[in-house]
């Protein structure tokens, strides 16, 4: 075994060109997939429970604004919404990536929207649920809520900046003023002008009460103006979103889009590369004679199987190594980069070891592998709760059944300690790679 | 000690009965013969007769499906009519990986002795790949022999190569015959058949037509031409044996 590795390694330095593309093609794709990524779907699917009770509306100022129905239409009109009839069921449903997160109303958000307008305003809150698990949905949640909650606050802003200015135009000109079931004569700043002229035309004895009135107005005004402080506060963000993982701790983004990159690299490198050196044998016309008692047929796989090991833990290293020099990697974690880094190679090896068994021609092999690897590695980057749970369910055991999506989850719990635990990925591997090495055993059959 | 004659020799190789099917379509149907040491025996028959089929049995690629093989594990030596070698490897490095996986003693030495063999050692570090078919199929069969085999299977040796190469070729393997090796080769050529076989065995569509010298087809041909049969249209072997297929039905 040892001289064939040799000799593929060998083959392989006195083919530039074919070394050159199976490192630069896959990190272009890990470019290209990081980037596709980043876009979430149009609708997420988010789980909706409302606590408001039924009928009561939302009005500043007494001018009514709009209803629970039509906030509900705005908001289903942007998200895709399940309605659920608890907390529990949106957490659960989160939980089982069912829905992308949940959006729970408390009873008395209308009551703090409407104190918003008052002297003693309270922030409204809503709750956001959602599943930090993946990176990629717990961003794409993120922008999705941000840019809803964004646009209601920029609404309630709105109304409570009319509600503000008319509190100063009551400053300004006078009035009167509800408080607590009494009405409160303001002078306004015109009016304690005009008294002041008269004051100043009338003056000496007789003016005290007209001076006492001035003094009393300077009080009030101060007192209104401290009153605007809170209110001033509220434009600046009137509802808040208390968020809450439901499960899981949130990996950086960016390691999680290394790990990406790092399993693109690692699958094409070693896919193309198993599956091109096992029908290179049979394009060679070597497979015969090594297999006529040189080197069992088990044996051979198991070398190509070591190949692709060795090339994708080279490569992935290297790759890794260059990404240190733009973004800081956990090199504490390296003793787990080998292990997560060399099963999910032995996968991938065993997959192409099944394609090149197949295909039986290494231009065959190579168009067999991406045919196969691209859709597979973009159907297991799909968040749950982006589409149907059905649809998820199948693509989820779809993707199962290839080696990206546990290799995925061992390269990004390797790489990040907020990543998914890398052991359960490892065994689904290696489950994978005893598969995958019986399916090229029985393909080899046919290359006799 | 007299020189070895092959009817003197042991029997080194033996097929019973080999029946081999492929698809539904028969490729050999009960095909029995046997090879002693030092044999030069010729496969020929028409295109499709089961010539390379047989060859792949008695080399272990493929299995029968009915029928025996009879010979030691490990001493036969096949060289296929395709070249089985690795064209970005060098000429001595394609030799010295097949030595290793031989399991040859002196790995090196071996080397040394193909090169000199096959006459290529002024080449030994160039890509096989660059060589010509013939220097590639000289390798080809400097491979099979490194194991210095008891029997050696040469499907088409000669052909693609030019009557320079050819005779070279032969010389080669009659030498190796010479000194106790069993050659069984499979050929289109009709005229290397009857000067480099000393035993044919002719198959077609599959079936033993017959087993022995040239001198026996050409009795063979003769005696049914006696008897009302199609006659050879010339005194060659090529004629004769084209009469012996048309006498057979075939």
């Amino acid at each position: 075994m040892r001289w064939l590795l040799i000799k593929d390694l060998q083959i392989l330095r006195r083919s530039p060109l074919i070394t050159a593309l199976l490192v630069a093609y896959p990190v272009a794709i890990a470019i290209l997939i990081g980037f596709a990524l980043s876009r979430g779907p149009a609708k997420p699917r988010v789980a909706f429970f409302n606590q408001v009770p039924a009928g009561e509306e939302f009005s500043f100022g007494g001018e009514t604004e709009f209803g629970q129905v039509d906030a509900r239409e705005e908001l289903c009109a942007r998200i895709e919404c399940v309605d659920v009839d608890s907390e529990d069921e949106a957490r659960q449903k989160v939980e089982d990536g069912d829905a992308l997160a949940a959006l729970i109303i408390p009873p008395d958000l209308i009551d703090k929207l409407r104190s918003l307008t008052t002297l003693n305003p309270e922030q409204p809150s809503v709750e956001v649920l959602v599943n930090d698990e993946d990176p990629l949905k717990a961003e794409l949640v993120d922008d999705r809520i941000d840019s809803l909650v964004t646009e209601a606050n920029l609404l309630v802003s709105q109304r409570v900046s009319e509600q503000a200015s008319s509190y100063l135009d009551l400053l300004v000109r006078g009035g009167s003023f509800g408080l607590l079931g009494q009405s409160i004569e303001i002078l306004g700043l015109e009016q304690a002008a005009k008294i002041l002229r008269a004051v100043e035309r009338e003056l000496p004895p007789p003016q005290r009460e007209a001076v006492e009135r001035v003094a009393r107005f300077a009080s009030l005004a101060r007192r209104n103006l401290d009153l605007a402080v809170p209110l001033l506060g509220a434009v600046r963000q009137p509802i808040r979103v208390d968020r809450e993982a439901v499960s899981g701790e949130r990996p950086s983004l960016d390691a999680f889009a290394i790990g990406v990159a790092a399993t693109v690299t690692l699958m094409f490198v070693t896919v193309l590369l198993v599956a091109g050196s096992l029908a290179l044998e049979r394009e060679e016309n070597a497979f015969a004679r090594l297999t006529r008692g040189l080197v069992g047929h088990t044996a051979l796989l198991a070398e190509k199987v070591a190949l692709g090991v060795v090339c994708s833990l080279a490569v992935t290293l290297l790759m890794l190594a260059g990404i240190q020099l733009f973004v800081d990697l956990d090199w504490a974690r390296f003793p787990l980069w080998i292990p997560a880094i060399v099963v999910a190679g032995a996968g991938f090896a065993a997959f192409g070891a099944a394609i090149g068994g197949a295909a039986r021609e290494v231009r065959a092999s190579s168009l067999l592998a991406f045919m196969v690897s691209l859709p597979i590695a973009f159907l297991s980057l799909v968040p749950s709760g982006s589409v149907s749970p059905t649809v998820f369910d199948v693509l989820d055991l779809v993707t199962a059944i290839f080696p990206f999506s546990p290799a995925l989850d061992a390269i990004s719990g390797a790489l990040d300690e907020a990543g998914p635990s890398i052991w359960l990925p490892l065994l689904h591997l290696a489950a994978i790679t005893l598969a995958y090495g019986a399916l090229a055993r029985l393909a080899l059959r046919r290359f006799a | 000690m007299s020189p070895l004659t092959p009817s003197d020799g042991q029997v080194v190789i033996e097929g019973r009965g080999l029946v081999k099917r492929f698809d539904g379509q028969t490729a050999l149907r009960g095909v029995s013969f046997e090879a002693r040491r030092g044999e030069l025996l010729a496969v020929i028959g028409p295109n499709g007769a089961g010539k390379t089929t047989l060859l792949s049995i008695l080399a272990g690629i493929r299995r029968p499906d009915e029928g025996t093989v009879s010979r030691r594990p490990g001493e036969i030596g096949w060289i296929p009519q395709q070249a089985a070698l690795y064209r970005r490897l060098t000429v001595a490095e394609n030799l010295r990986l097949f030595a290793h996986l031989e399991h040859v003693a002196d790995v090196e030495a071996t080397v040394e002795e193909m090169l000199d063999q096959t006459g290529l050692r002024g080449r030994r570090d160039d890509q096989v790949g660059t060589l010509s078919g013939g220097n590639q199929q000289r390798i080809n069969i400097a491979i099979g022999l490194l194991a210095r085999p008891a029997v050696l299977l040469l499907d088409e040796p000669s052909a693609g190569l030019d009557p320079r190469q050819r005779e070279r070729l032969w010389e080669f393997v009659s030498s190796l015959a010479g000194g106790g090796t069993t050659v069984i080769f499979s050929t289109h050529n009709i005229q290397e058949a009857e000067r480099y076989g000393q035993r044919l065995l002719v198959l077609a569509d599959g079936e033993r037509l017959f087993d022995g010298s040239t001198r026996e087809l050409h009795r063979a041909v003769e005696t049914e031409a006696a008897a009302g049969a199609p006659a050879a249209s010339a005194d060659d072997f090529e004629s004769a044996f084209v009469a012996f297929l048309h006498q057979r039905g075939h």
